[in-house]
């Protein structure tokens, strides 16, 4: 058994990244490497005021003086900052005033990825801004968005025509000093995107970004920021995916949520980035930092995440809860296979009174890969009655991967109570055998098991996206199970 | 059916079925009895493929195909069915949600569409009466923290649904009250058809009282040492196994 459940391991496991192919399209490309001129580059590219260059190059002077973070229980190469391209824009020939002018080749592109830009052909009610490399090719929905007050719209846009809005917020949950890549970020972000909601104003559809890598050597560096206001409700999707390189690729975001009194934000990503060969090589580095805070009474924000892909990832999303009663919410399944590192978790920081907390996280590991939770829990000392529950379960599959929980609280005050809970398990050959003379074949089985052992984070994605979800995880242990 | 011919099995170094005969004809119940540790439970699980066992000798004959060149999940497209002595609990998956993969996973091999939800559902329902099992049930993670009575009910129920030729029934009494015993049995008697066929596995008569074989075979030392009809079974009842030891263990010395 343990020898023909290694062959069905292998089998799985090696099943072939679905997204990895290359368009040829020009760019408009900054030269390789890093200094003020790159940053004044994509500014002027850009268009941008000059508070958003001179916050750009403050943000740049910082991270000089920062050092690259060693704690997470990660390893890759250092990375070569001036080799890589900063800014890549795929050429449009006439710079398109409506949907239908886009460029074909940048079309069929996301057509292929399965994102339609056509509003005709929407399947469902997702209002979509589709990024390619360093830019915003497309946002859909817009005008019907802004019928209700909602702006949906690129980072750029935002900064052009709603240069307030961005200047108020840009950087109020995460500052740029905040840590060595949101330094990076503040300094060479290039697009994004940016949400509003206005006051009372539930959002009618799903929001959503797409996020393509297509050129070579480059690196990105988006940014997105939303604004719920007071008693608004918004549903936000991200995913992602890139092309199959023999070489790491940087992908450094960093997303802000804000949520006002009585404001809910719920946030989902499915992040599939190539995740790199068998042999470990290529793949993106995924390091992001993720931060929302329940700014007013009663505010809620919700984190769900599915995370597939990348060779490196390091992120965090957190809630920062310092309205009264306000919950944050962090759900994760994270999937590591082959030579995969993923360092994740949440932290929630309760400052308000009454605030509620609830992690739930999913790890499941394969192949050699190493799969971390890491997360905080801090209760401050005005937050009375603060609660939290943590749960963190792994799934290893095979004997050469590795599951890791970290775990930190720190409370300040004692009314609160924090609850932790964590189990590691494998799939057992019993659970195998049963699925098997049920007929499930060994792959069928796995995959049921997988999806119930993550359904109660895929329970929390939007519907649209559950299923695909729910392909993503089979597809992605595809050969490593037994 | 089913025939087997001088199968042999050990596990690791240890032998544990002797050589065992036996031919199940459509239609036909047979109860498999035995004292403890005789090979009862390694004879259902050899049919149905589990791999700790190690087929040392024999043929089985399934419908035709040689079953023991077939995997396990083609066993059971074929048409075997083990009711597990110990069901496995599956965390976050649906008795309702396996049921689906399942039986599709089945149409597939035979060459049949998926059911839709609407076709599914009206053949749970239908499947439900049979055996009387909740929905709610049904709705639960897979064995996960069901009584030793709920499992056993979910078992039949999953064997309604996947409609098998020939179901092995491994000491699906064990650990049940009498009630539960009563609705299992009722649940088999409504499946048993001219056509399908029954290898029940037991340690007690007491089961055979409501599912009632057409023929009785006690297991011992790995052999198949003495078949008859239900009345065996009640012989063993009223003088214990302890005769059939003595008059085995005298014929080998």
């Amino acid at each position: 058994m343990p020898e023909q459940q290694d062959d069905i391991l292998e089998e799985i496991t090696s099943s072939e990244y679905k997204y990895g192919f290359v368009t040829n399209i020009e760019a408009d490309e900054a030269p390789k490497g890093l200094s003020e001129d790159t940053i004044r580059f994509i500014s002027a590219k850009k268009n941008e005021p000059v508070w958003m260059l001179e916050y750009r190059l403050k943000a740049f002077q910082h991270w000089q003086k920062m050092e690259e973070p060693n704690w997470a229980n990660v390893i890759y190469p250092t990375i070569n900052f001036q080799d890589i391209i900063y800014y890549s824009a795929p050429k449009q020939k006439v710079s398109p005033k409506s949907l239908d002018e886009i460029d074909p080749e940048l079309r069929n592109t996301f057509e292929k990825l399965g994102i339609s830009l056509n509003e005709q052909k929407r399947l469902t009610g997702v209002a979509v801004d589709a990024v390619m490399d360093s830019i915003s090719v497309a946002t859909t929905f817009k005008e019907e968005l802004s019928k209700v007050g909602v702006i949906f719209c690129s980072m750029s846009e935002a900064i052009q025509e709603h240069g307030e809005l961005v200047k108020k917020y840009l950087g109020s949950v995460v500052p740029a000093t905040d840590n060595y890549f949101t330094a990076l970020n503040a300094a060479v972000f290039s697009d994004g995107s940016f949400c509003y909601i206005p006051k009372g104003v539930r959002c009618p559809m799903e929001l959503s970004t797409y996020f393509r890598i297509n050129a070579k050597n480059t690196g990105q560096f988006e940014r997105t920021l939303i604004v719920a206001e007071e008693e608004s409700y918004v549903s936000y999707l991200e995913g992602c995916t890139a092309p199959m390189r023999d070489e790491n690729q940087l992908h450094a975001a960093v997303v802000e949520l804000i949520a006002k009194e009585k404001a809910e934000i719920k946030y989902s990503t499915v992040q599939n980035w190539y995740p790199g060969d068998k042999e470990g090589k290529g793949g993106i580095y995924n390091f992001v930092t993720k931060r929302g805070i329940c700014a007013g009474d009663h505010a809620k924000i919700s984190w769900t995440q599915v995370e597939t892909g990348s060779s490196v990832t390091w992120k965090y999303p957190s809630v920062i809860l310092k309205g009264d009663n306000s919950i944050g919410e962090f759900y994760s399944v994270a999937v590591t296979n082959n030579f995969q590192q993923a360092d994740t978790g949440t932290k929630m920081i309760h400052l308000g009174k009454n605030t509620r907390s609830r992690i739930v996280s999913k790890g499941i590991s394969a192949g050699k890969s190493n799969n971390s939770y890491r997360g905080l829990v801090n209760v401050a000392k005005n937050a009375t009655n603060a609660r939290n529950f943590s749960q963190c379960d792994s799934l290893l599959l095979g004997d050469k991967c590795g599951a890791h929980t970290f775990p930190y609280i720190e409370v300040k005050n004692n009314t609160a109570v924090v609850e932790h809970e964590a189990t590691t398990s494998k799939i057992g050959e019993d659970q195998i055998f049963y699925c098997n003379q049920r007929g499930m074949d060994t792959e069928t089985a796995v995959a049921l098991i997988i999806n119930g052992f993550a359904k109660e984070v895929m329970n929390q994605l939007p519907m649209e996206f559950a299923v695909e979800a729910q392909k993503l995880l089979a597809i992605s242990l595809e050969g490593s199970v037994g | 059916m089913l025939k087997i011919e001088n199968l042999q099995a050990r596990i690791e170094e240890k032998e544990i079925l002797r050589g065992i005969n036996l031919d199940i004809k459509p239609g036909e119940v047979h109860a498999i009895m035995g004292p403890n540790g005789s090979g009862k439970s390694t004879l259902a699980s050899v049919l149905a493929g589990r791999e700790d066992y190690e087929v040392t000798g024999g043929s089985v004959d399934f419908l035709g195909k040689d079953l023991l060149e077939l995997s396990p999940e083609d066993r059971a497209k074929e048409g075997l069915f083990l009711a597990f002595q110990y069901p496995v609990e599956i965390p976050g998956v649906s008795t309702t949600n396996f049921m689906k993969t399942a039986l599709n996973e089945k149409r597939k091999y035979h060459g049949l569409d998926p059911l839709d939800a609407a076709q599914f559902l009206k053949l749970m329902k239908e499947k439900m009466k049979l055996v009387q099992i909740d929905q709610a049930l049904l709705s639960r993670s897979l064995n996960e923290g069901f009584s030793g009575g709920e499992k056993k009910r979910n078992e039949i129920f999953q064997m309604a649904m996947l409609e098998p030729k020939l179901a092995i029934l491994d000491e699906t009494d064990s650990g049940l009250d009498i009630d539960a015993l009563r609705i299992v049995a009722n649940g088999v008697n409504q499946l048993r058809s001219k056509d399908n066929s029954f290898l029940v596995v037991t340690h007690y008569q007491r089961l055979l009282e409501y599912i009632v074989p057409d023929y009785v075979h006690v297991l011992y030392k790995g052999r198949i040492v003495k078949s008859g009809t239900k009345d065996l079974a009640l012989e063993l009842e009223e003088r214990g196994y302890d005769f059939i030891k003595e008059e085995v263990d005298q014929a080998i010395a």
